[in-house]
Order: structure tokens, then C-alpha cells, then sequence
């Protein structure tokens, strides 16, 4: 689904992504996972275009994307949840989705009058379809600032959705949540799953990714240091070294 | 009742100077080249029933495609440059042309009249409407039809998903461009239908004043463009028209009775209604309840 060759990022001196090969097979939840600052939001970053890859080739389904702006990339296939969330916090609920939309609406080619003045309703049952699932059905007329922090976070990943991806890129989508919200969350993201769209997982909570992840990365300074199962990364000297500090 | 229906005129002008710029800041550009957009749609529209003898719809709508299209030109390389850069591009841009007006010549012999653009003299007799015996309250009407279509096709904008994509890329671009929105096509095309609005503006104020210069489109004018709609408040295009009758109506005319003090009083004023109503006359909230009023659905 998507295959990162020898991708680099150098900001001057600093290597913050560094000649990282990674294949990400149809289907899967793939972790990413490491310390704070080995390179892992950077990632996600030159993925989806916001910053320019150094060296390296980024390909989605066969496609190399690589130079293509973040627009293109986002409405033909990725799309992603910020580490901070980024919702459009004066548009309502159903308005962010609607947003995100027409991302699905432009691929599509849907016809001019019904993509921008809304009398298209498969658009609309996929918007109702993306916020019952993410428990959001009856708050679709509140203001998206006005929701509650777990909400927003619900929200951050019904907008992601509703363009219908490919590939969805969360990034640490459980920061700041309690363990009940966690469970939630491990069951949102085995169902998104199932329903045929490929994972890349950004995580720092270990129990998240070690329950769902079928493969996981470890990122270090940048670079790979490990690659498997989640009992064979958790079993890796090299990731016991990054993250205890000390060998074996 | 002519003063009132002239300060109909004036108010009906300002509405749809607003009104362009409420579209450009929807998408989070503060641009002060809506005044540089209306000079460019006076000037046309003048020249084109003056000096061409057309009808003064076909000229209006020719000055709103011109400025338009102007609009989409300054959109693309003004994309580059954001907040306070932009403010300072855009002032360029309407000094630009101002100085282009104070400088242009094109006059041509009507009888024994000279008739056109004089440079800093300006361009006198745009006499269509006293010619055609249109009278004062005839274009009142004209100017609020077109006013209420305007305001009609942008209420409507607004509850599009065409108006919540433009409030996505004033809230936050990044967010934006990963929702797969392209955000220079988004923004050149608010540049461009608010350099189109102001066109029209232009070309109706050439018309019921007679008589227009490269003074009348300052600065100060593409001040108060931005200043109505954020006084107004951005939720909906009915606090553009609030501000401009509060300020238009209220401040400039009805304090007349104040002499000097009125200058004061009207940066105070302003000051003041910023300070009780910070997000705008007609917020979110407001909106929300008057819907209520009248028994329609939020939505």
C-alpha cells in the first residue's frame, strides 16, 4: 500500500528521518513507534507533503508521490489525524466533515452543483455513516470547539473518514485519553481495519500498539532499528537499548 | 426624503464593499485591495456608458468581471505572502492604483464638452442616470436589487459546502490541505469573486456620484471595506449590512449634529462596540437565536 525507499530528511546538520526503507502491506495496522524525537511525526510529515523529503521516494499503491502536493496526496487516497488536533473549530460537526468529504467527492468527479452545493446524498450517508461510528451522531450540529476533548479526538477521526482512504495515518490518536477511551479507541481502529483500509499507527502508549499492530517499526535518530511482530520488536535488543538505555 | 434615499445609496455602495471583503477574510486574508477593485470598476463602468454609450447593466457587469479578473492576478502571487505581509501587498496594490487614476488621461470631444478621465481632475458628468431620467428613489431601488442578490447568492455560498470550505482554510491551512483541499484554488477564487463584488460596488458609486477621483478610493476606503464585515461579524453576511448602516447611518451621518466632536465620538464608538461584542454585532450566537425567532431549524 504504501513503501518509503532510503527516504531522508536533513533540517541543516540534523538527520531527523534518515535513509528509512518501509513497506506497509494492503490491509494492515502498521506501528511506528519510538523515543520522542526519533523522527516519527517527521514520517508522517513528508508523507503527506507537508514537508519536502530531502532524498528518498515515497509510493502509494504503486504510485509515486513523492513531488506531488499535499492537496493531491490527501484527496487521492491518505488521510491522516493530527498529534495536536486540528479541527476547524467554528464549523460545526457535520460542516468539518463535510470539509473532508469532498476530498471523495473531487476523486469521484461528482458533478460540480451537487459537490459544492450539498444536494448529494451519498455524501450525506457517508457523513452520517462516519459519525455513528465514531459516537458523534447526535452532536452534529454543535460547534466542533465546543466538544468535549475525547470528542474532538472522535471527531479528528470521523473527519479523516469520511473522505473514505485508503490509507489513514493516526498520530498518537491516544494522547490525553483515559483507559476507557483507550479500549474504545483499540476497537475503532481494529473495525477501520477490517473494513479494508491499511493503518499506519503513531503511538507512544506500548499496550495500544502491542494489542493491534500487526507489524511494527521502530524509529531511533531517525533511523530503523528494528522491524517485526510486536513479540519480536518487544523481544529486540536494539529497542530494550532505545528505550531503557542500556543493553539487554 | 431624498437625503434618506440618498444615504440609501451610500449604505447600499458600502453593503457590497463589505460584502467583498467578507469573502476574501472568510478564508483568513485581510486584503486592502478591495478599494484598489472598486476604483478599477468605477473607472470602467464610467467609461463604458459615458464614452461608449452602453447600457449601464452591460458596463456594470463588464466592470465586475474586469475587477474580477484584476482580483485573480493580485490573488496569485498575494497567496505568497500571509498576514501582515499581505496587508502591506494589498495597501501597495490599491496605492497602485490610485496613482494609475490620478495619471490617466482619455478624453474625447462630446459637442463642444470634453467628457472622460482627467487625471488628477478626475472624471466628471458620468450623467447616465439623470439622463436616462432615472430619479433618486429609482436608483435606491436598482442599487438594493442588486445589493439583495448579492447578499442572496452569498447567504446562500455560506450554507454551501462551497462556504464551509472557505471558513476550513480561515480556520487552519494546515488542516486544510489534509482534508485534500487545494488551498490556492480556494483562495484565488475568494480574491476573485470579492474583486468582482467590489467591481459592481465601483461601478454603482461612479453613477449616483456623477462624479468620481482617484481620492474617493484611499486607504481609508479599503479600511472600512474590512473593518464592516469584522465589526459585523463573519457568521453571516447580515452583520456586513448591520455595520454599515451603524456606521454609515449612525456614525457618519446621524452624529453630523456634533460638528468636530463627531470624529472623536466615532473611533470611540467603534472601540466601544468591539469591546461588548467582540466576535461581531451579529455573532454565531445572535444568529443562532434569531433563527429561533423566527421558528426555523439550525442548520
Amino acid at each position: 500500500m504504501l513503501e518509503l525507499a532510503n527516504l531522508s530528511k536533513h533540517f541543516g546538520g540534523v538527520r531527523a528521518v534518515d535513509s528509512l526503507n518501509l513497506k506497509i502491506e494492503p490491509g494492515q495496522i502498521f506501528g511506528l513507534i519510538g523515543p520522542n524525537g526519533s523522527g516519527k511525526s517527521t514520517t508522517v510529515n513528508l508523507i503527506t507533503g507537508l514537508l519536502d523529503v530531502t532524498h528518498g521516494s515515497i509510493t502509494l499503491a504503486g504510485e509515486e508521490i513523492t513531488r506531488l502536493p499535499t492537496h493531491v496526496r490527501l484527496s487521492s487516497g491518505i488521510a491522516r489525524t493530527f498529534q495536536n488536533i486540528r479541527l476547524f473549530g467554528q464549523l460545526t460537526v457535520w460542516q468539518n466533515l463535510w470539509v473532508a468529504e469532498n476530498a471523495r467527492a473531487q476523486r469521484e468527479r461528482t458533478n460540480f452543483f451537487s459537490r459544492w452545493m450539498g444536494g448529494d446524498r451519498g455524501a450525506r450517508a457517508r457523513i452520517t455513516r462516519a459519525l455513528e461510528f465514531s459516537g458523534l451522531a447526535d452532536k452534529a450540529d454543535e460547534l466542533a470547539a465546543n466538544l468535549a476533548f475525547g470528542e474532538q479526538r472522535r471527531l479528528e477521526l470521523a473527519r479523516a473518514l469520511a473522505a473514505e482512504p485508503k490509507l489513514l495515518l493516526l498520530d498518537e490518536p491516544a494522547a490525553g485519553m483515559n483507559p476507557e477511551e483507550i479500549d474504545a479507541l483499540d476497537d475503532r481502529i481494529r473495525q477501520i481495519r477490517d473494513s479494508g483500509i491499511t493503518v499506519l499507527l503513531i503511538e507512544h502508549h506500548m499496550e495500544l500498539i502491542m494489542a493491534i499492530a500487526d507489524r511494527i517499526a521502530v524509529l531511533n535518530f531517525g533511523q530503523k532499528i528494528a522491524e517485526g511482530t510486536p513479540a519480536e520488536v518487544q523481544a529486540h535488543p536494539a529497542v530494550r537499548e532505545a528505550y531503557l538505555g542500556t543493553a539487554g | 426624503m431624498d437625503f434618506y434615499l440618498g444615504l440609501a445609496q451610500i449604505i447600499g455602495v458600502h453593503t457590497l464593499l463589505g460584502l467583498s471583503a467578507y469573502v476574501v477574510l472568510q478564508t483568513g486574508q485581510v486584503s486592502l485591495a478591495q478599494a484598489g477593485f472598486m476604483a478599477i470598476g468605477a473607472y470602467v463602468a464610467a467609461m463604458l456608458t459615458v464614452l461608449a454609450g452602453w447600457p449601464l447593466i452591460a458596463a456594470l457587469v463588464v466592470a465586475s468581471l474586469v475587477a474580477g479578473i484584476t482580483a485573480c492576478l493580485v490573488g496569485f502571487p498575494a497567496l505568497r505572502v500571509h498576514g501582515l505581509m499581505l496587508v502591506v501587498a494589498t495597501i501597495a496594490f490599491t496605492e497602485i492604483v490610485r496613482l494609475f487614476f490620478f495619471n490617466f488621461d482619455y478624453q474625447i470631444s462630446r459637442g463642444n464638452l470634453q467628457v472622460g478621465p482627467l487625471g488628477g481632475e478626475g472624471f466628471r458628468q458620468i450623467r447616465y442616470f439623470p439622463e436616462n431620467g432615472w430619479t433618486t428613489l429609482h436608483v435606491a431601488v436598482f442599487i438594493w436589487t442588486v445589493v439583495a442578490l448579492v447578499m442572496a447568492a452569498l447567504w446562500w455560498m455560506d450554507r454551501s459546502r462551497a462556504g464551509a470550505v472557505l471558513r476550513a482554510v480561515g480556520e487552519d491551512e494546515i488542516a486544510a490541505q489534509s482534508c485534500g483541499i487545494n488551498l490556492t484554488a480556494v483562495k484565488v477564487s475568494a480574491m476573485t469573486a470579492g474583486g468582482a463584488i467590489a467591481g459592481i460596488a465601483g461601478g454603482l458609486y461612479a453613477h449616483y456620484t456623477t462624479h468620481i477621483e482617484q481620492s474617493n478610493f484611499t486607504i481609508l476606503l479599503a479600511t472600512f471595506a474590512i473593518a464592516y464585515p469584522i465589526l459585523g461579524g463573519l457568521s453571516s453576511v447580515f452583520g456586513t449590512v448591520a455595520a454599515v448602516i451603524f456606521i454609515q447611518g449612525f456614525l457618519v451621518e446621524g452624529l453630523r449634529f456634533l460638528g468636530d466632536w463627531r470624529n472623536l465620538l466615532f473611533g470611540a464608538l467603534i472601540v466601544l462596540v468591539m469591546n461588548i461584542r467582540p466576535s461581531g454585532l451579529l455573532d454565531a450566537r445572535t444568529m443562532a437565536s434569531l433563527r429561533r425567532l423566527f421558528g426555523r431549524k439550525e442548520g
